[in-house]
């Protein structure tokens, strides 16, 4: 666990991977390789790789257009411009459900310092709303690989969303689109989370071993298809709920977590997130600590919902 | 196909035009009737490949609808090269119909991509004719452009993406009637000398005096591709063409007619 890598790295080592095994693969990006990683990909295969130049929109209807002849697209660019894309995924890609892939990276408050302009915390909400879109949120660097290839296996678009910010690499987990992974069972509460915040939650629930409070943490890589059955297993089971992302409180993880749960008597939920607010400048530790989503800060939310 | 036959199409297609948008009670007739002579030439003469029986074959030279209000005109050409039955006019833009408002991919045999979305029908063509390219394909790829469409940005970005690929297996016909909801072209958003904007995009460019004249439809597309260079066809043409009250008429666009005036535009189309 000692060894450190961020997700955008491992994104451009699995296409580089992928790249090898099934030629049908393309890369697209929009002039942005070295930041999203697929240099790598550039380099290995430069008859298979795309430039779009800056221009999103176009790089997502060209990635449209060639998946009908056959290939896997996977298009390449800054979680933020998933808004500037939006009508030619949603158009172009989502409705006549084509096979394209995206793999957008520097989401969340981490990005840093390039600011709130840069950093997407509304991305999750937009590919969540579309109809067959599957949308994935990998926490290191060995779930990274396997959402790239799962993507590649599975026909229709899918989301990746990855981040600029190096991340623990965990003891290997399956991955299947749909299934969340249990990374500590627990009776008196549970955390679901995903992506960046898996880390501090893993710091949260030895916070909360610390108070006494026994807390399941749930990894919720696939956003979409969701796990409900398992989220409601665990409310069912602790009967208090949390969910942690790094994105807003509106339209991500928390409200696919209140979805599974509402209805099936669990009254002790907190959505705990992005406070439908936009991000700034700042070094990734304090911008999480601003945004409350650093492990402590996670904590104290999590004990003054349990009155502790 | 000879001329006449071609142009006996045309007739038909007109007429399949005026049916179904009539029977819906609503639909885009006049840049439907602008764009006819271009689908059907495409249709029934230069498209390789086509064959309703195989609408799949992966070498099959590919056409994109980008001015995706035109569906009439495009649903019309389909049927009577007979993807279709005509019995499927009676449920254009009806609830489960194949013939949805806008093409759709899933529902319409013989559509290759979705479009209605201005701007996107063109960059998939990109993405169609680059992936020809990357495959080894030998299919061409034809897309249909408006005049008004071609305000929005995603048509320049994808123009310079295709010159920037040098993808001669793309040819885009723009459908130059010079209206659009609003207006003139000139009055809502000036276009300019739009024969220089193409050719400045990278594009080798022709320009069709009447592109309602099949022989000059014909002319343009057969046209060897010049290696290196996608192709610009700037097509002249009429909105409402062949309906004398919809020629030229703004407030055409996306109006149906009534009973009278439809039974009357089939008149004026018989022969």
């Amino acid at each position: 666990m000692s060894e450190k890598k961020s997700t955008r790295v491992a994104y451009g080592e699995a296409l580089v991977k992928l790249g090898q095994t099934n030629e049908k693969v393309v890369v697209l990006d929009a002039d942005l390789a070295a930041a999203t990683m697929t240099n790598g990909f550039a380099k290995a295969y430069p008859d298979r790789f795309i430039d779009c130049g800056i221009a999103e929109a176009d790089m997502v209807d060209i990635a449209a257009g060639m998946s009908t002849m056959g290939l896997i697209p996977f298009c390449s660019t800054f979680a933020v411009f998933a808004g500037r894309c939006y009508d030619q995924i949603r158009n172009g890609v989502c409705y006549p459900h084509f096979n394209v892939k995206f793999g957008f990276s520097h989401a969340g408050v981490t990005l840093g310092e390039d600011g709130g302009s840069h950093q997407a915390v509304e991305d999750l909400a937009l590919m969540r709303v579309l109809p067959g879109m599957t949308v994935l949120v990998p926490s290191d660097a060995n779930e990274t690989y396997k959402a790239v290839e799962a993507a590649a296996a599975l026909n229709g678009p899918v989301y990746i969303r990855t981040a600029r910010l190096p991340s623990i690499i965990l003891d290997e987990q399956p991955f299947v689109i749909g299934k969340g992974n249990v990374l500590k069972d627990g009776t008196d509460a549970v955390i679901f989370t995903c992506g960046m915040m898996v880390e501090q939650c893993l710091e949260v629930v030895k916070m909360l071993a610390e108070k006494g409070i026994d807390c399941a943490l749930v990894n919720m890589h696939s956003l979409k298809p969701f796990d409900e059955e398992l989220v409601r297993f665990y409310a069912a089971k602790t009967g208090k709920v949390f969910s942690v992302e790094e994105h807003s409180i509106i339209g991500g993880l928390g409200d696919a977590v209140a979805s599974a749960i509402a209805g099936h008597g669990c009254t002790c939920f907190k959505k705990i997130g992005i406070m439908d607010r936009f991000g700034q400048s700042g070094k990734p530790a304090d911008l999480l600590a601003e945004y409350g989503l650093d492990a402590a800060h996670i904590a104290a939310q999590v004990l003054e919902t349990l009155g502790k | 196909m000879d001329i006449q036959m071609l142009q006996s199409t045309c007739r038909q297609v007109r007429r399949d035009i005026i049916t179904m948008v009539a029977k819906a009670g609503a639909g885009h007739p006049g840049g439907s009737l602008s764009c006819t002579e271009a689908l059907v030439a495409l249709y029934f003469d230069v498209m390789k490949g086509i064959d309703p029986k195989d609408d799949k074959n992966p070498n099959r030279d590919r056409f994109v609808l980008s001015k995706g209000h035109a569906a009439p005109a495009l649903y019309g050409t389909l049927c009577e090269r007979g993807y279709f039955g005509r019995e499927e006019f009676d449920h254009f833009r009806q609830l489960h119909g194949i013939l949805q408002g806008h093409p759709d991919v899933k529902k319409c045999p013989g559509v290759d991509a979705s479009t209605g979305s201005l701007g996107q029908g063109i960059s998939i063509a990109v993405g169609m004719a680059l992936g020809a390219k990357k495959t080894g394909n030998p299919a061409h790829v034809y897309t249909i452009i408006g005049d008004g469409e071609s305000d929005e940005g995603l048509v320049w970005e994808a123009s310079m993406a295709a010159a920037h690929y040098k993808l001669d297996n793309l040819t885009v016909i723009l459908d130059y009637n010079g209206l659009q909801i609003d207006g003139s072209n000139d009055q809502v958003m000036s276009l300019g000398n739009i024969r220089a904007k193409a050719e400045a995009f990278g594009y080798d460019v022709i320009e069709v005096a009447d592109g309602n004249d099949m022989q000059q439809v014909l002319d343009a597309l057969h046209a060897p591709a010049c290696p290196g260079k996608p192709r610009y066809i700037l097509m002249h043409t009429l909105k409402g063409k062949g309906v004398s009250y919809m020629e030229g008429q703004v407030g055409w666009h996306g109006k149906a007619p009534n009973q009278e005036l439809a039974e009357q535009a089939l008149k004026e189309l018989e022969g």
